[in-house]
């Protein structure tokens, strides 16, 4: 069973990420790279990391891919242009492909494993905590510091990106949420008594 | 025989495929009726009488418009992205349906006993925005693609706020699965030992995010019928419609059974010494839907800006101080340990 499962999402792996590459519409591009994440997190779940899995449909499917779609549906691309370019930098493209092919064999090539990392490689944690327990005892115990560290450097960016864009506009009518709710009749509504052909002064 | 369902493979497949089917039909045929009761309290509150036609008490009435959808004509707007524009709805009733999945309805039923159940239900449930976006941009059509749009960011933004929602419970547990959830619940004293009277601020803001999660009124903006004729399902006809529509009610159904699981105790009996069973789980879901129906005849549309405000600087500040005491609360075991019910681990 898991291993038509497993087949079934790295096929679907693949032939994501190949349309994401060959697609003419970036929209169904970034449709085909969902397709691609979403077999990725099954793959982490035969693995046995179902807490990742969750973690990349929720952050990456969830959250990253649609904004992704919402920026590609707002561009407004020009494909006869994109592809005259293509042409232009294609022997350069593949000139960089083969030389990171090349350092992939010569690194795998070289590469030795110790035979105990084999084994462990397999079943990093003990089968009798669930690995989000397990997560959670590493990540809040062992690199509490290190964790809080990498939210705090989140943090930074997330300000910085507010600080970037926000701007103070003096000629925007702001709404003031309290004073709305506090309107009634009363205050709303003044009553003139209006003489013909004289009109309100 | 059972030799055959167990051990072969073939047999497992089909085993799983009949327990699908048990989850699913009863489902999709409650949902049926669950729809005329939702007109019917919509009617009640208006004074009016509501479905009455078809079948006795206009109890068919539903499977009248199953029928009349199914035949009706599919039309497809000059332009749309035909691939995409039938994915998208077959993608929200799928995403809806895959949730049911972890959702156990008695002690030990359920389709699948994951860790992260929890997980996996806010995982599918943040899917689901896909196929509001794709059925926005397939139609190829100004009004669809600015509901979906909106759609969009409304799902999201509630998304957040229901995700710091749950974090309060799964520290309270302990365990993100959704039996130990329950079971942690479970004490001598019935239904004062439920999650909704510790979590009671919570009951109220994930009952409001869920609203506004399934595009439900007073959150309906996506298809706004006086701004946006019907947001992105505008140039949805015949059966593509439909399975909209299915999809949109699975998941206010699926909240109802997140909100009994979470708040209410599942399957447990509100009085000591009753037995527990599937019938309270099945009872609490439908009192949950209930209140679903009559805040959808009672409460006025919001305007775009104040849900958003709602969101962002409400509910998303309040859920994430009730985290922090929450953790305080299960860690130093106040108010006589209530917030610390751990069924594992610990």
């Amino acid at each position: 069973m898991s291993v038509f499962a497993f087949y079934l999402f790295a096929i679907s792996v693949i032939a994501g990420g190949l349309f994401t590459v060959v697609s003419r519409n970036p929209v169904h591009s970034v449709l085909w790279l969902i397709l691609a994440f979403l077999s990725a997190a099954g793959l982490f779940v035969l693995l046995g990391a179902e807490f990742v899995a969750m973690l990349l449909i929720i952050v990456y499917v969830g959250a990253v891919a649609v904004l992704f779609l919402f920026v590609v549906m707002m561009l407004d691309v020009d494909f006869a242009e994109l592809k005259a370019e293509m042409a232009k930098y294609m022997p350069l493209a593949l000139l960089i492909g083969l030389v990171i092919l090349m350092q992939f064999v010569m690194a795998f090539g070289a590469w030795e494993s110790n035979a105990a990392a084999e084994g462990l490689r397999a079943q990093v944690t003990d089968t009798a905590v669930a690995n989000t327990n397990a997560l959670g005892m590493v990540l809040y115990d062992d690199y509490f510091l290190l964790f809080q560290l990498s939210g705090l450097i989140l943090l930074v960016a997330m300000i910085g990106a507010i600080v970037l864009t926000l701007r103070h506009r003096g000629d925007v009518k702001r709404q003031d949420v309290v004073a709305q709710m506090m309107r009634d009749p009363s205050k709303a509504m003044n009553l003139h008594d209006v003489k013909p052909g004289q009109g309100l002064r | 025989m059972a030799d055959f369902f167990f051990n072969t493979t073939l047999g497992m497949i089909l085993l799983i495929v009949g327990q699908i089917l048990l989850v699913v039909v009863p489902l999709l045929v409650a949902l049926a009726f669950l729809m005329y009761l939702d007109r019917k309290i919509w009617a009640s509150v208006q004074l009016r009488r509501g479905p009455n036609v078809v079948g006795v008490y206009g109890l068919l009435q539903s499977f009248a418009d199953f029928g009349k959808y199914i035949v009706k004509e599919i039309v497809v707007p000059a332009g749309a992205d035909r691939p995409v524009f039938f994915l998208a709805p077959m993608i929200t009733l799928v995403m809806a349906l895959v949730a049911w999945s972890v959702i156990p309805f008695n002690d030990g039923w359920v389709l699948s006993d994951i860790n992260v159940a929890i997980l996996f239900v806010f995982a599918v449930s943040s899917l689901e925005v896909y196929g509001v976006i794709m059925g926005g941009w397939a139609s190829n059509s100004k009004y669809p693609f600015l509901g979906s749009l909106r759609s969009a960011a409304q799902m999201i933004s509630y998304e957040v706020s229901l995700g710091l929602i749950i974090i309060g419970i799964i520290i309270s547990t302990g365990s993100m699965n959704f039996s130990g959830i329950v079971a942690a619940q479970d004490s001598n004293y019935g239904l004062l030992s439920w999650y909704w009277l510790p979590h009671f601020p919570m009951l109220i803001l994930f009952f409001i995010s869920a609203l506004a999660e399934t595009n439900r009124p007073p959150f309906d903006l996506p298809e706004a019928e006086s701004e946006l004729v019907a947001g992105y399902q505008v140039e949805y006809s015949s059966t593509p419609f439909l399975l909209f529509m299915i999809g949109e009610l699975v998941a206010v159904v699926l909240m109802c059974a997140l909100i009994s699981l979470m708040f209410f105790g599942g399957w447990l009996s509100p009085i000591p010494g009753l037995p527990d069973g599937i019938f309270w789980m099945i009872a609490k879901m439908g009192i949950v839907f209930f209140f679903f129906s009559l805040i959808k005849a009672i409460t006025p549309r919001y305007r775009y800006d104040q849900l958003m405000r709602l969101g962002w600087k409400v509910f998303l500040p309040f859920s994430l101080f009730w985290v922090v005491f929450v953790a305080f609360a299960a860690k130093f075991g106040w108010f006589w340990g209530i917030y610390a019910r751990w069924t594992v681990g610990g």
